[in-house]
């Protein structure tokens, strides 16, 4: 066992295992959106805690340093928690880098700080465990970052032999790591682990197309967490493993809940392997009779109705029409409609992004209804209004088997009894497959700019009513 | 120092932490994974206290170097985590009662 610890240290694990405690609750109160400020606060004093029982630390003789340290990362800090929410998802890859990046300085620190006898194999495997995994995500998350504020073409790049590059130069990485469990002392390997590390992560999400996003960012949250908790391990510090696991194990679970709700295998994303290019079959296409609405003809028949479900995507939040929907809530519910919001799991760039959104807009957060439980209500539904989504209300993913989205869940949009679509044209979407949604009897198309449609069926509807 | 006995401690701390994670994380309402999310980016950023311990040692340039830019990148992500957790969980709001019961 360790030896005997002295009085302070005693105090800062204690101190630790309180922080612990906290952010369990932390995560636990997030399960009711009426706890989950009690869970911020939770996290917060957690947090406090755990740095003022670090400063006690006896080792510490500059504390200069970690002050400009901690005052620079607040001012920094700050803006990032500024931004807007629809730079939400670019905003959150961001620090996925930056507590990457934190790990992997330490690590790498630690790495040069000790004698190869205080290396053991375990140790140096686990050190390296956590540069790779954390160099991997500076890079990945950069470059979803960058992917996501359109700094980057969002088209996915991809080459023959793409997945074998990758598959080599992690080999490679993890060869390295081998022979520095053997001998630790191998100074000048330990940075080309990391630069292939970097390197992977960026060639690991240049084949990534911004509907991936939310497995993606889902998945380097994951990473993330796992390499924090790898430096656990080499720091022997169980607030740190906690952390990490917990981190960890919520990347992982909303993975998994991404990637089935698209329909991938989770060892298919844990492999990188998404993103594929999907053939379009655009070239071809004879140009099949659509129907479409005015906006008056749109108004008209939604106020018409009883039952209205809207189903919002990406569309809807880069055509910043949120809060026209909500006007249109507005105007829809003093008339007597029902209206409820239809959220795939998918829909946005990262998990639960349209949620945060329509909550921004001061939607109640009663009426966002997830896929699960609204789709038996679809039948009954008089009007489906989707805005900004495709893909997930394509019923070619219910019925055509050489689609390549087939199988992936749905909304059953088209069980509705009138359904529209405002959509820009008729261009297929992001992932380039045809929606045989469009072209169906009961759907009318309302061409043009989301906010803009959105906004003249509000003045339609206000000017009706006087 | 580092006895494989700690090692097996730290193993067993992270494979039931990990249980814990599961299982809370498990019951989060899809409604929250945006702003869980980015409270779980805040509370990894725990990751500060390594960083501090080797700013605070400074027993070497390169680590009192490598841990300030560490200690600046997770101190941005505790700050910036928990501000907009919490921004986003105060947008969250049940219905009103209907559209203001007789105004005037």
């Amino acid at each position: 066992m360790a030896p005997e610890l002295a009085g302070s240290q005693i105090v800062i694990e204690l101190v630790y295992l309180i922080a612990s405690v906290l952010f369990i609750f932390s995560l636990k109160w997030m399960s009711s959106p009426t706890t989950a400020r009690h869970g911020i606060w939770a996290g917060e004093i957690g947090m406090l805690l755990a740095i003022c029982g670090t400063l006690l630390h006896r080792g510490i003789v500059d504390y200069r340093l970690i002050a400009i340290g901690l005052v620079l990362g607040t001012i920094i800090g700050i803006p990032l928690g500024r931004v807007a929410m629809t730079a939400v998802p670019q905003r959150t890859a961001l620090s996925h880098a930056f507590g990457a990046l934190c790990v992997t300085l330490v690590g790498s620190a630690e790495y040069y700080l000790r004698t190869p006898s205080e290396l053991p194999p375990f140790m140096m495997a686990v050190l390296s465990l956590e540069v790779i995994l954390g160099g991997l995500t500076v890079t990945g998350s950069l470059m979803a970052a960058g992917k996501l504020q359109e700094i980057l073409p969002q088209r996915p790049l991809t080459y023959k032999g793409q997945n074998l590059v990758n598959f080599a130069l992690l080999a490679c990485a993890l060869a390295i790591a081998v022979s520095l469990v053997r001998n630790p002392g191998a100074h000048s390997l330990f940075p080309f682990m990391i630069l292939i590390a970097l390197a992977f992560g960026v060639l690991l999400i240049i084949p990534i197309g911004g509907a991936d996003m939310p497995t993606v960012i889902s998945l380097l949250n994951g990473y993330a967490g796992l390499s924090a908790a790898a430096m656990g391990f080499v720091l022997n510090s169980k607030l740190l493993i906690i952390a990490g696991a917990l981190d960890g194990s919520s990347g992982l679970i909303l993975s998994i809940i991404m990637s089935k709700a698209m329909n991938r295998s989770f060892t298919n994303v844990l492999f990188g392997a998404f993103g594929q290019v999907q053939t379009s079959h655009a070239a071809g296409e004879e140009a099949k009779p659509v129907r479409s609405a005015t906006p008056e003809e749109a108004a008209a028949i939604l106020s018409a109705a009883n039952r209205v479900i809207v189903v919002p995507g990406y569309g809807m939040a880069v055509a910043q029409a949120q809060h026209k929907v909500r006007e249109l809530y507005d105007g829809l519910s003093k008339r007597g409609v029902d209206v409820r919001f239809a959220i795939h799991p998918v829909a946005g760039r990262m998990p639960g992004h349209m949620n945060v959104l329509l909550a921004e807009a001061d939607i109640p957060y009663d009426r966002l209804i997830e896929m699960d439980e609204i789709n038996g209500d679809f039948p009954q539904t008089d009007v489906a209004l989707v805005i900004g989504a495709n893909d997930v209300t394509n019923p070619a993913a219910r019925s055509d088997t050489t689609s390549p989205i087939y199988g992936m869940p749905i909304l059953d949009v088209d069980k509705a009894h009138t359904v529209m679509v405002i959509k820009r044209s008729m261009n297929p979407g992001f992932a380039g497959i045809d929606n045989p949604l469009y072209y169906l009897d009961n759907t009318l198309m309302l061409f043009g700019d989301a906010k803009a449609f959105v906004g003249s069926i509000v003045r339609e509807l206000g000017g009706g009513h006087g | 120092m580092n006895s494989s006995s700690n090692l097996i401690n730290a193993l067993f701390i992270f494979v039931l932490a990990g249980f814990i994670g599961f299982e809370v994380i498990r019951r989060v309402s899809p409604l929250l994974h945006t702003p869980l999310m980015s409270l779980t980016n805040a509370l990894d950023a725990i990751a500060v206290v390594g960083a501090i311990v080797l700013v605070g040692e400074h027993k070497s340039t390169l680590s009192a170097v490598f841990g300030f830019i560490a200690v600046i990148a997770a101190t941005s992500n505790i700050v910036g985590g928990f501000f907009i957790t919490d921004r986003m969980l105060k947008m969250f709001k049940t219905s009103r009662p209907a559209a203001k019961p007789v105004a005037k």
